[in-house]
Parts: structure tokens; C-alpha cells; sequence
């Protein structure tokens, strides 16, 4: 028995969501007195495989083989598979990112695992029964789903756990699995990063627009106070149909689901279906020159105001604070 | 080239989710159902790579009859063909399962799914379905353009964009990006009446995931306004009282 972490790099570095992945890994495998081990596919320099330690991995499986360089999600669903067969893995876990929902679903059906997607809390094991809280009906709604398989694969949502340090050995061992070459009927041709940018669905802060900011062009506003933030820019689904921003920046029920810390709301009517992708923000603060505009009922901070006199003098009271900070 | 679409009936995106049964249940009561939003994409693309006579387009779902008139309507639209699998989609890998066992009776070019349900959603069906056909499958597509027997697909990534050689068959899920849905017309909704709609009896799965219970998520408590004049306070708050930033 054990609990495996498959741990997602980007460029040979990890993100937060995967240290996070981690922490919730570690704390599963305490609740179940056994040990934690963890997989990185790809070049993941020492130092970096390292930290896996520091949150929590008992040991760290690293592959190294070329051919699997670029993600193919079908060649690392086997790999991981078979690592979770290797170290007797009845749970696997890993983030239930872009990546992660391609991955997920293919290892629960090579182990005939039962698949909890965007978990947000830890497990409650009890008499037997293995339960897991998960988000559905497009944030909409939470279900808590029951896995009743001897095997489970466990998807965590971004945001949903603390990363919390506790160091284990974190011990580095070569895996070499067997590869398929059947695996590779998809090939990565070309990735575009668009690196300047805070991804929105990891995003702590996410700084959003809708219909009221009237058109492209008022958008600088926008960007500079998610930039002193710290923040990913968003849009409603109008914004993104009108071609005033990129699909890949639409939130809502037909969109990205986010849960920032902070989710930030300018020019939004609130409309339920934009509120379904953004309801399990921690912090909603809402701007709106119309003091009816639904959205101002899911808020925990609001202006009713004009976009174009509010957002200026919170950029500058941003500027303050960061420079008395 | 035969494209098979699968399709979902989902409740309408205006639908407020509540519970019955003690929280057990989603309580259909009063709700419209639809053509899930992103499985019209898929649809719509499916059509757009076989007009002019240069393929066809089934669309399957796994639904009692109620989901016939969501069904229709995909034909309308402009699918040639529909299969039903006569059961109540338990979860992701029972519909997968159903799903996998048809296309292994009657093989596809390439399979389409929407990038998730928007009920139960979870992207999981796309690639649970490429796992159990043993073929490759894309969660997220944002572009499909299809050139002779494979194909060049947009994948959305954190912060980016990856492009992909895929050789057919292949499963993905459509999203924003690969086609605008269509609207159908009245000679589509009049030849749709027509269509063949084929019911299939569903094979037996063995389920690993049960629904307990559901929740809404807790009401927030009153909205504290700031005045427009006082934003820097507004600042301030989200320091010290929301410890946000
Ligand atoms: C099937 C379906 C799926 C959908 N999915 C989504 C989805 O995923 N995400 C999504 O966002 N929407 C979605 N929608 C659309 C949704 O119903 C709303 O139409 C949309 O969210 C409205 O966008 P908006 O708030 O930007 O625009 P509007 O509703 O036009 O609101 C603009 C707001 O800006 C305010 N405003 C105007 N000028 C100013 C100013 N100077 N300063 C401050 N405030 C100002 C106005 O008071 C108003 O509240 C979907 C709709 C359907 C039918
Ligand atoms: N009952 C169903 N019948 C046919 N296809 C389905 C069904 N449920 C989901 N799908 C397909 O699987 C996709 C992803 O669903 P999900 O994995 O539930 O998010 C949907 O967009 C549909 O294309």
C-alpha cells in the first residue's frame, strides 16, 4: 500500500498547484499511515526534484527518457500506471490541470481505479467507505462522490489545498519504464507560451472584465492593475465572443472555472452563468456603476461606480500601498 | 470520413442547481434540458469536415428516451445519424464504456466530445473513452483541421498554447475556438424527423464511483460597499481585514 503523486513540471520547474498536489498527496497517505511516493516525468534538475522532499515525498521516481520530453498524456498514463503497479499504489493523485484532466481519467482506467476530478478537501475514510468532495454542475454545486474501487485516482483542484512543508527523505531513484511505442501516435509539434502572464487558472489573483469596459482598447487599465497585483487577466464570455480578448481568458460555466483568493470584477453584470465559474472565489470584489447589478449579491466588496474613475484610483492606491509596504 | 459525436443533455446554462431527496439528487423539477453548449461545438466542426459529401456525422448519447428531443435537435443541426444507448448515464466511465463498446462494433475516423459536460462535468469522458479504444485523445481542443489520415490540433495549456500531430482515429473534446455552433434551419428540423435514430440496449459496467450527496455553496454574508471616492480604503480591506493581498 502507498499513495503515488504524479507531479507536473512545466520547463523543469514545478508550479504551486503541484506542490500543493503534493501536500494533499502527504496528508492522504498519513490519513492512511502509509507512505508517499512521488513521479516526475522529464529533465527536472536535482535541486528542483529536491523540494518534493521538502513537502512531503517519501521518494521521488525520476524518468528521464527522451521520448518522453514533451507530455503525450496517453505515454504518461502508462508510465504512471506502471510506477503505481511498482510501488503498489492504491491511490494516485496529481493536479487537475489542462494537462491532468487529459492524464487522470486514462490511468483510472488502466488501474480500474475509481476517479474523483477537482477534489477540494481531503478524503473522509470511514467504516470502509472512501469519500471524496469534488466541484460539480460547473461550480454550480459541490458532490461528494463515493470511490468504491480498490483502487482510486484522485484530481485536486487548483487553489483548494495549502501547501504545507514537511519534510520527508525525498529519496531519488532512476525509473525506467517500458514504453509503447503505440503510446506516441500523438506528437507535440510546436508549444506557444505565452510567459509573461500569470496562467489564470493557477492564478492567487484574477482581475476580470466584462461588457461594461466597452471595448478593447480600454483594457490597459486592466492589465496594469493585475501586473501590480500580481494577477491573470480574465474576461466575461460577451468580451471574449466579441473578439476583445482570447477565448483562453472566458470564465464562467461555458469557460475556465477559477477560485482565486481574490477575484476582481469590472464592468460584470453577474450573470448567473459567468457566477458559476467564479462562485468559489475566497474574496469577490465587485465594480459596477449600476447598484442593482446581480452581482453585487455574491460579493464580499463592492463599488457602485464608473470603471474608468474607479479602477485609476485603485491602481494608485496599489502603487501606494506596495511602496509603504 | 465518419465522425462520431458524442453528445450530452444537460440542464440549461440559467438553471439555479438545487437538491432533492434529502441532498441525494439533482432535482430535475422545472428544468429545461439542452444540448450541452460545448458538444455543439463539437457538432458543428463535425459538420463543417464532411460537407460536400466528404464524410458523415453520427452523434451518440447515452440517455433514456427523454433525451430524444436533445437528440433531434443534433440532427436537425445537421448530423446524418443518431444512436441511443437506452440507459441512465450513471457517470463518466459508465457512458464511456458504453460509448467504447459501440465504436469497436462500428469503427470511427475520429470521435468528438465537447470539452466537458456542464453537469457532472469533469473532462473525463473523452479520455476515458481514448484509453478504453486504445487510442490517443485530446482533453481540450481549441482548433482541429484534419489533413488526410491525421490531423493538426490546438491544445490549450497553462499560460500557452501546444500544437499537435495526431494520426486518426483520435478522441477530443471540443472547446471555444474549434467552430461556431450552428443554428438549425427549417429544413433541418423538418429532415431530422426523418433521420434515423437507431436505440441500443447498453452492455453491463461495473460502477467504482457513487454520488453521495450534493451542496450549494455557502451564501456569502452582506456586500460591503466602499464609496468611489474612498477605493484606496478599498485596498486597505482586502490587506488587512480579507487578507488577500
Ligand atoms: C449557453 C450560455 C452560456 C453562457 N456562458 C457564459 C460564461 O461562461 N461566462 C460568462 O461570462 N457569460 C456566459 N454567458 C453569458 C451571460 O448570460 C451574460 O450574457 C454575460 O455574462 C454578460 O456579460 P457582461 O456582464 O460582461 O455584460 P453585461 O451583462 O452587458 O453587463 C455589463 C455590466 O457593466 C456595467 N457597466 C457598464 N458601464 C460601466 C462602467 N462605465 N463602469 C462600471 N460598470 C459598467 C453594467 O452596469 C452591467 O452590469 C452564457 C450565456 C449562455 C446563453
Ligand atoms: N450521457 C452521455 N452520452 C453521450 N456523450 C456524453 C454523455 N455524457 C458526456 N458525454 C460526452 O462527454 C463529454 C465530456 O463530458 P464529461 O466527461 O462528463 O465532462 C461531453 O461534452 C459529451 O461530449
Amino acid at each position: 500500500m502507498a499513495v503515488l503523486i504524479y507531479t507536473e513540471n512545466t520547463s523543469g520547474k514545478f508550479k504551486k498547484s503541484t506542490f500543493e498536489a503534493v501536500s494533499y498527496a502527504r496528508a492522504i497517505a498519513d490519513q492512511s499511515g502509509t507512505t508517499l511516493t512521488a513521479i516526475s516525468i522529464g529533465e527536472v534538475p536535482v535541486e528542483e526534484l529536491a523540494l518534493l522532499g521538502k513537502y512531503g515525498a517519501d521518494k521521488i521516481l525520476q524518468v528521464a527518457n527522451a521520448q518522453l520530453k514533451n507530455f503525450i498524456n496517453q505515454a504518461y498514463a502508462s508510465v504512471i500506471a506502471e510506477a503505481a503497479q511498482k510501488e503498489n499504489a492504491d491511490i494516485v493523485v496529481l493536479s487537475n490541470s489542462f494537462s491532468g484532466r487529459g492524464l487522470a481519467p486514462r490511468i483510472a482506467v488502466k488501474l480500474e481505479a475509481g476517479l474523483a476530478d477537482g477534489a477540494i478537501a481531503l478524503p473522509e475514510i470511514s467504516s470502509g467507505q472512501f469519500k471524496v468532495k469534488k466541484a460539480a454542475f460547473s461550480g454550480k454545486a459541490f458532490a461528494t462522490v463515493e470511490l468504491t474501487s480498490a483502487k482510486k485516482v484522485i484530481s485536486l483542484s487548483p487553489n483548494a489545498f495549502q501547501v504545507i512543508e514537511k519534510q520527508a527523505e525525498g529519496k531519488i531513484e532512476e525509473f525506467s519504464p517500458a514504453i509503447k511505442q503505440t503510446d506516441f501516435r500523438a506528437m507535440v509539434k510546436e508549444v506557444i507560451k505565452s510567459t509573461d502572464k500569470v496562467s489564470l487558472p493557477d492564478a492567487e489573483i484574477v482581475v476580470s472584465g466584462g461588457r461594461g469596459l466597452k471595448g478593447p482598447e480600454n483594457w490597459g487599465m486592466l492589465e496594469e492593475l493585475a501586473g501590480l497585483l500580481g494577477a491573470a487577466t480574465a474576461c466575461s464570455k460577451p468580451v471574449s465572443d466579441a473578439g476583445w480578448r482570447s477565448h483562453s481568458e472566458h470564465v464562467g460555466q461555458t469557460g475556465i472555472a477559477v477560485s482565486p483568493n481574490l477575484y476582481i470584477a469590472v464592468g460584470i453584470s453577474g450573470a448567473i452563468q459567468h457566477l458559476a465559474g467564479v462562485s468559489s472565489s475566497k474574496v469577490i470584489v465587485v465594480i459596477n456603476k449600476d447598484p442593482e447589478a446581480p452581482f453585487f449579491k455574491v460579493a464580499d466588496y463592492g463599488i457602485v461606480g464608473d470603471a474608468f474613475e474607479v479602477v485609476p484610483k485603485l491602481i494608485a492606491a496599489v502603487k501606494e500601498y506596495k511602496a509603504s509596504a | 470520413m465518419k465522425i462520431l459525436v458524442c453528445i450530452s443533455n444537460v440542464p440549461d446554462t440559467t438553471t439555479k442547481i438545487t437538491f432533492t431527496d434529502n441532498n441525494t439528487q439533482f432535482n430535475t423539477n422545472g428544468v429545461q434540458f439542452i444540448l450541452n453548449p460545448y458538444d455543439e461545438i463539437a457538432l458543428a466542426r463535425a459538420i463543417e469536415l464532411t460537407e460536400g459529401g466528404k464524410g458523415t456525422v453520427t452523434v451518440i448519447n447515452v440517455g433514456e428516451v427523454s433525451t430524444e428531443a436533445t437528440i433531434r435537435k443534433a440532427l436537425a443541426i445537421g448530423a446524418d445519424d443518431a444512436v441511443r444507448i437506452n440507459a441512465k448515464p450513471h457517470d463518466a466511465w459508465f457512458v464511456a464504456k458504453q460509448i467504447a463498446n459501440y465504436v469497436n462494433q462500428n469503427p470511427f475516423d475520429l470521435v468528438l466530445t465537447g470539452r466537458e459536460s456542464i453537469d457532472y462535468n469533469g473532462s473525463k469522458v473523452a479520455a476515458m473513452l481514448g484509453e478504453l479504444l486504445d487510442i490517443p485523445s485530446v482533453s481540450i481542443i481549441k482548433k482541429l483541421d484534419i489533413d488526410g489520415d491525421s490531423a493538426i490540433v490546438e491544445r490549450e495549456i497553462e499560460g500557452g498554447k501546444e500544437i499537435l500531430n495526431i494520426t486518426l482515429p483520435f478522441v477530443a473534446g471540443a472547446a471555444e475556438g474549434v467552430a461556431e455552433a450552428k443554428i438549425p434551419n427549417m429544413r433541418g428540423i423538418m429532415s431530422a424527423r426523418t433521420k434515423p435514430l437507431t436505440v441500443v440496449e447498453p452492455v453491463a459496467v461495473i460502477t467504482n464511483v457513487e454520488y453521495s450527496h450534493f451542496e450549494n455553496p455557502a451564501a456569502r454574508g452582506q456586500v460591503k460597499l466602499v464609496s468611489p471616492d474612498e477605493s484606496a480604503k478599498l485596498i486597505q480591506m482586502l490587506h488587512t481585514e480579507a487578507r488577500v493581498i
